[in-house]
């Protein structure tokens, strides 16, 4: 297996040679090399459903399930944290009453699913996930617990940085997004191809997260803030009408 | 703008995203439920038990959903949309109805989005019904190309496979405003 060391001369090979999104063809993270696609994609104009995106309301969701802290009977462990934001598109518009999941490890790294087995303990007070629609500013709020760093088998070694897992809606069928938010100057950014899989800096920084004391909650929690821009969309203003 | 880059979903996301019911959108005992369903393979024709597909479409009159209650479905409201994870086999299979065409004239189909681990972006493509009507898309593609993009009528539901790389690579697309 190779080392970290054999790892970060392939990451480094690869630094600046993608767009602003990650490469789909990206050989350091291994399970991606018999399941991306070799020929380009075909661009479309998008058209009929494509335009538009599914509605969520509140019938949809509790209000509770965005407090990850409350889903057990007991306080889970850990740091208890505050992630806040915005969704908004490309045309800098707030994507308002859509949906947003999150998925996560507990404080010791170790994620509630069966193919997680590594020897870290698994939190009977935390799940790890959640979920809110956004309100009328595109804003989002989720309590929860840091999660830890945890290792992976890509190679000998490997880690990833502690993230959360965010999956989001815009108002097109488009601006589909699965993402993953990280934590300011976590150690293994340089070290990880799942987060180098985005080969440009300036890109892979609209993934991390900004400590934000203004959001932080006296006596019981940290914040952070983390907002998140999707593509453009495509109607028109007839068709929105 | 700057647009926030993809991420895998990894091998976790069954914890956030799968819910009961995401693959019903309509009961499978509804008189006119069709079975979407295929695998996902992987360049050597692996199945790929680790994949999240969701599907978006219109009515059968060609109507585009605006009900919510994709989550907590009633049973009754059509919201066209759903997700389904596939199973250690590859196999995913959601209970529909067929959608009709948006534009009087166009082919229907169903707007499909993958996701799996091993792939750090989402891929989006188009699940078409079978037929003859004139199509922008499939009329620009070749034809080994173009049927990757239709699916197979059975007796009771289409049959829409995914080849992620490879031998009979499906036909992925982009739109004109996200980054590449």
């Amino acid at each position: 297996m190779e080392t970290q060391a054999d790892m970060s001369r392939e990451i480094e090979a690869l630094r600046g040679s993608g767009g602003p999104q990650p490469r789909r063809d990206y050989p350091p993270y291994r399970s991606s090399v018999l399941r991306h696609p070799t020929r380009d994609l075909h661009q479309v104009d998008p058209e009929g459903v494509e335009l538009w995106a599914p509605c969520f309301g509140a019938a949809d969701i509790d209000d509770a399930e965005a407090d990850l802290t409350i889903q057990r009977s007991g306080e889970p462990l850990g740091e208890r944290i505050v992630v806040t934001g915005r969704v908004i598109d490309g045309d800098g518009r707030p994507v308002r009453n859509q949906l947003v999941e999150i998925w996560q490890a507990n404080a010791s790294g170790r994620y509630w699913h069966q193919r997680d087995q590594h020897p870290a303990p698994l939190d009977p007070n935390f799940i790890g996930a959640g979920r809110c629609l956004t309100d009328d500013d595109g804003g989002y709020t989720f309590q929860t617990i840091k999660p830890g760093a945890y290792p992976w088998r890509n190679h000998l070694n490997a880690w990833r940085p502690a993230h959360i897992h965010f999956s989001l809606f815009g108002t097109d069928f488009t601006q589909r997004l699965v993402t993953q938010m990280y934590f300011p100057g976590d150690p293994l950014f340089d070290l990880d191809p799942i987060f180098q899989s985005v080969t440009d800096p300036k890109a892979r920084e609209l993934l991390i997260a900004a400590y934000d004391h203004s959001v932080t909650t006296p006596e019981r929690a940290l914040g952070y803030r983390w907002d998140i821009v999707l593509s453009g969309t495509h109607r028109t203003p007839l068709e929105e009408s | 703008m700057s647009f926030a880059p993809g991420q895998t979903v990894g091998p976790f996301f069954h914890l956030g995203l799968p819910f009961e019911g995401g693959n019903l959108l309509v009961p499978a005992g509804h008189p006119d439920a069709v079975r979407l369903h295929g695998r996902v393979l992987d360049g050597r024709g692996a199945a790929v038990p680790d994949a999240l597909i969701e599907i978006w479409q219109a009515d059968p009159s060609g109507a585009v959903p605006r009900a919510t209650g994709s989550i907590r479905r009633d049973g009754f409201t059509f919201t066209g949309w759903g997700r389904a994870q596939t199973d250690g086999d590859g196999h995913y299979w959601f209970s529909t109805l067929v959608p009709g065409a948006t534009t009087p004239g166009r082919r229907p189909f169903f707007a499909v989005t993958v996701f799996a681990r091993g792939l750090t972006d989402r891929l989006f493509t188009r699940a078409y019904l079978p037929g003859d009507e004139p199509d922008a898309l499939l009329d620009g593609l070749s034809g080994e190309r173009r049927a990757t993009l239709i699916t197979t009528r059975e007796e009771r539901g289409l049959l829409f496979d995914i080849h992620l790389q490879g031998e009979g690579e499906t036909v992925f697309l982009s739109y004109p405003r996200q980054a590449r």
